[in-house]
């Protein structure tokens, strides 16, 4: 990837930003280059493959602040396009808690190796990539006779970005993706298609699970998902597995943001060293994991990342607090979002929590639906079992889970073992006690 | 065709980036135009003429590609925000580029370039061309230029809206909020506006083009009432220009935010189970974009994928029911004048008094099924190959009255804000969050409730509508609809409708 003319382009960016009036910037470039391929049944659907790139600007003049971005950056039109957005900030409102974070933020990087990026991924040919995308294809086929169609893809990226702030801060990211991933599509009853799907992420290709792994999944689910039933409304203990257990706890993380709590739109306002959960539940954000998927050496203001503690035993540790929303609430900011989340793991996985379950639902699906970050209160689309005596005894699906996600949290009866690590949500098997179904 | 703005305007008003991006011998261009004037003007904006799209052409169809097309987009877009009393915080963004697609047969090759020079769009038009390895086709020699009904004629340029001009309007809603109820804590007030000109340049020989305007303006309030909280939010989205905002709109959304939200204090949790559902009138047409809208896309059904696939001319719902995909309404957020392939909008019926009409098509399914197309063909940006993909899809008024529908309900729901949705193609199943409503209690309308997902399956609830109202109303606000990872702006509407059992996921 490029590199030192876009060093070069920066400086140039602050230069003409601050002759034209800016008294402090954050300026920031990123360039990505993406390649896909699509592949049906039996023959490739689609290749795509691009090279794309951005620069944004924030700016901070008189006490005003606002921040503009393009993709064009040819030396004369970046020069307007900066005139243009300075002339643009004089226009708003003073706010006097816009300013660039304290530069002691930016100190004490991580000096550990994070291994996000697989220049291997370089060498990668347009043969290996079509292959490899023909190869989870091939693998489901003849596995079902109800088969209408089997699609496949596999796409690699690498980025790289570089940020510049005018009080001293200096950075540069760079990071690999690569994805691989199969679905089937089989004949049901009355006209229906049941659809299964399994995908893996790794930052490196040598990560990615294996292709019999990821097309066994997509023909499971698909599998499993014929002849689905709803069963009779009531409250249920509910089993979610490790790669689900996202679909609903990652509600609450958008009530833990330093904005949220600010503008009093979070259930979790006030909690902090409150237990608001089961002492089961353990939640650290972890930005150092070595090839994880939300690792970061940096976050978007710059603060140089660390391990923090979010929920430790059902205490709510800490928030996430950006530069911004710190200074408008008068805490001490940690960090605006996420990056690797990882939880306290109990003893068993999800399939023997399963085996130990009377009767409960075990849910594989979310299916839309959506919370309430003031409330809590929250309403999903889910599919899975009906577990009965350890023993999934049917399908069920078109069913909601209903409930409060206070209540929720505090319902949590086991952890399992099991953490999900395809992910930067790395939960674990998670059983839920008196949950609220709906069905017939 | 709408004039290009006066730029001296830009320098004395602070509207943001404007001609930042323009080519200096545009700002000699500047006239209003018609006709051929129109395309040069295009011409100009991207750098190009007829015979460098013919040299890209023919590098994309060298391999041996059987159609190839060329997407130009220079997109402005801006926006600003109201927090806490002060408008203090503003972005603007612009996006340029090329997509270039190759098919061959019904696979296709996609590249794209952020450098709109004719060695990086050949350079891309090769790597999209790899999609093909024999054979060699040549461009077109002559370009046609057709020109498109317009469903959004506008007269004020975004790029000519003062920042202050803006600023007052959110300042002046900031005061409604606050004044129209003591219990407001907090109010946000976010508005955006964008200026989308496009050019699809096909080897068939066709240039068309389009300006899409869009504008975007959303209230959102936070309410506190003996120790609870609630926020909820009224928005107007419309492709339009500032006259979109007169004073009643501009009066109506604090009202509408601030009645939505604390309106929640008196919300009952909702029942569970299934229930027979009254939609209100509006944005309820959500139902008919999960539930019948996707699954008529006809990339689905070419691949046999969808549970509407080989459904057309059969009869799926009471002959009162008639749905339609319509790109041609006027100002409204999904309308286009042409696709994102160059084909003409249109109103295309997907359902005719209950029987199966047609699907929504792309350049490919069209050629698939040996139909024409029907204007269908869209994408996020030149960065995405297009698909078929709704417009503003909604149902239309039938004989029942709404009166006439809540007084035969006995136990059920009343819907009547939404917030999104989302649909399993394959089996049909779909669901939409309500996110207020009330109670039905022998005929009459009786409590409030709030935050309740619904679950059902498209071609069963498609069946379950058994009362339709004669009172259509499009959505106001901000639909954006996802799929494979592309958003487009979309609108859907709906009548008053009764749906007679669908599981309502309240507490048990």
């Amino acid at each position: 990837m490029i590199k030192n003319s876009e060093k070069q382009t920066l400086y140039l960016a602050e230069k003409i930003a601050k002759a034209k009036g800016a008294d402090e910037t954050s300026i920031g470039f990123s360039q990505s280059r993406d390649v896909s391929v699509e592949y049906r049944d039996d023959a490739i659907e689609k290749l795509t493959e691009s090279t794309s790139q951005s620069l944004w600007i924030e700016i901070y003049a008189n006490g005003r602040y606002s921040s503009h971005s393009t993709n064009d950056i040819k030396k004369e039109a970046l020069s307007k396009f900066i005139e243009n957005a300075v002339d643009m900030t004089k226009y708003l409102e003073e706010d006097k808690f816009r300013k660039l974070p304290n530069p002691d933020r930016y100190k004490g990087q991580t000096q550990k190796e994070l291994d996000l990026y697989d220049a291997s991924l370089e060498k990668l040919t347009p043969e290996t990539r079509i292959a490899n995308a023909k190869a989870l294809v091939d693998e489901l086929k003849g596995k079902d006779k109800r088969t209408i169609s089997i699609s496949s893809s596999f796409s690699d990226s690498q980025y790289y970005s570089r940020i510049l702030k005018s009080n001293g801060f200096e950075g540069e990211r760079e990071g690999s993706s690569v994805v691989h991933g199969a679905s089937i599509s089989l004949a049901d009853e009355n006209d229906k298609k049941a659809e299964g799907w399994g995908y893996y992420r790794a930052r490196h290709l040598n990560d990615l699970v294996d292709v019999p792994t990821t097309t066994a999944e997509a023909l499971v689910r698909a599998q499993d998902s014929i002849g689905r039933e709803k069963v009779e409304t009531g409250l249920y203990p509910m089993l979610f597995e490790n790669r689900s257990a996202g679909g609903i706890l990652w509600r609450i993380l958008g009530a833990l943001r330093g904005s949220a709590i600010q503008q009093k739109t979070s259930f979790l306002d006030g909690l902090k060293g409150e237990n608001i959960a089961s002492e089961l539940l353990s939640i650290m954000d972890n930005p150092h994991i070595v090839r994880g998927l939300g690792s970061k050496i940096y976050d978007d203001d710059g603060f140089a990342t660390k391990p923090m503690p979010v929920i430790t035993n059902g205490v709510l540790n800490n928030y996430y607090i950006d530069d911004y929303y710190g200074r408008k609430l008068d805490m001490e900011p940690t960090t605006g979002g996420t990056s690797n989340l990882e939880f306290g793991l109990g003893k068993r996985d999800g399939s023997a929590i399963e085996k130990d379950l009377d009767k409960g639902i075990l849910v594989t699906e979310f299916l839309g639906g959506n919370a309430n970050g003031t409330t809590g209160d929250y309403s999903l689309g889910v599919a899975g079992w009906l577990i009965e005596n350890g023993k999934r005894t049917k399908a069920v699906g078109e069913m909601n889970i209903s409930g409060n996600l206070k209540d929720l949290l505090m319902n949590l009866i086991e952890v399992g073992n099991d953490p999900w690590i395809h992910s930067s949500f790395r939960s674990p098997a998670l059983l839920f006690d008196k949950i609220s179904f709906s069905g017939n | 065709m709408k004039p290009m703005s006066r730029r001296e305007f830009v320098k004395l008003s602070g509207t943001g980036l404007a001609i930042a991006t323009l080519p200096g011998f545009l700002q000699n261009a500047l006239a209003k135009s018609s006709g051929e004037n129109a395309y040069n003007l295009y011409f100009q904006r991207f750098g190009v003429d007829q015979d460098t799209i013919r040299k890209v052409m023919a590098e994309a169809l060298s391999f041996g590609g059987d159609y190839c097309d060329l997407f130009f987009q220079h997109e402005l877009s801006n926006s600003i925000r109201l927090q806490d009393n002060i408008v203090s915080s503003a972005s603007t963004n612009i996006r340029l580029g090329v997509g270039i697609r190759v098919l061959k047969s019904e696979q296709t090759g996609y590249s794209f370039t952020e450098d709109v020079s004719l060695d990086a769009m050949k350079k891309a038009a090769k790597t999209a061309g790899g999609i093909a390895s024999s054979g060699k086709k040549l461009p077109p020699v002559e370009f046609n230029f057709p020109s498109f009904p317009s469903y959004y004629k506008t007269d004020v340029s975004w790029e000519d809206v003062a920042v202050k001009q803006k600023v007052d309007i959110l300042m002046g809603i900031n005061d409604a909020v606050f004044k129209e109820d003591s219990r407001v804590i907090k109010a946000t007030v976010n508005f955006a506006d964008s200026e989308n000109y496009i050019m699809i340049a096909t080897s068939d020989g066709t240039i068309a083009t389009d300006y899409q305007p869009m504008l975007r303006i959303s209230v959102g309030c936070t309410a506190e009432q003996d120790g609870d909280r609630e926020t909820n939010y009224f928005d107007f989205s419309a492709r339009d220009d500032i006259r979109f905002l007169n004073p009643s709109r501009i009066t109506r959304l604090p009202k509408e935010a601030v009645a939505r939200t604390v309106k929640l204090f008196k919300a009952q949790d909702a029942p569970a189970g299934e229930l027979p559902v009254v939609l209100a009138a509006g944005s309820a047409g959500i139902l008919l974009h999960e539930a019948i809208g996707h699954g008529m896309e006809a990339d689905f059904n070419r691949l046999g994928l969808s549970v509407y696939s080989e459904k057309i001319n059969q009869k799926i719902a009471e002959s009162f029911v008639t749905i339609v995909d319509n790109g041609t309404n006027e100002n409204v957020r999904g309308s286009i004048n042409v696709d994102d392939e160059g084909n003409p909008s249109e109103e295309t019926i997907l359902v005719e008094n209950g029987i199966m009409k047609s699907y929504l098509h792309d350049r490919i399914s069209a050629k698939h099924y040996g139909v024409k197309p029907t204007g269908n063909g869209r994408r996020e940006s030149f960065k995405h190959n297009p698909m078929p993909r709704m417009r503003n899809t909604y149902m239309k008024s039938g004989p029942h009255e709404f009166e006439e529908m809540i007084s035969t309900v006995k136990f059920g729901i009343l819907a009547d804000q939404f917030t999104n949705g989302q649909v399993n193609i394959g089996p049909g199943d779909f669901t939409f969050y309500v996110k207020s409503g009330a109670l039905i209690e022998n005929g009459k309308i009786t409590a409030p409730i709030k935050d309740v997902n619904i679950i059902g399956n498209g071609p069963e609830v498609l069946k379950k509508i058994t009362m339709v109202a004669n009172d259509m109303k499009l959505a106001e606000g901000g639909w954006t609809c996802g799929k494979n990872g592309q958003g487009v702006p979309v609108s859907q509407g709906m009548p008053s409708v009764l749906v007679s059992a669908i599981t309502v996921g309240g507490k048990a």
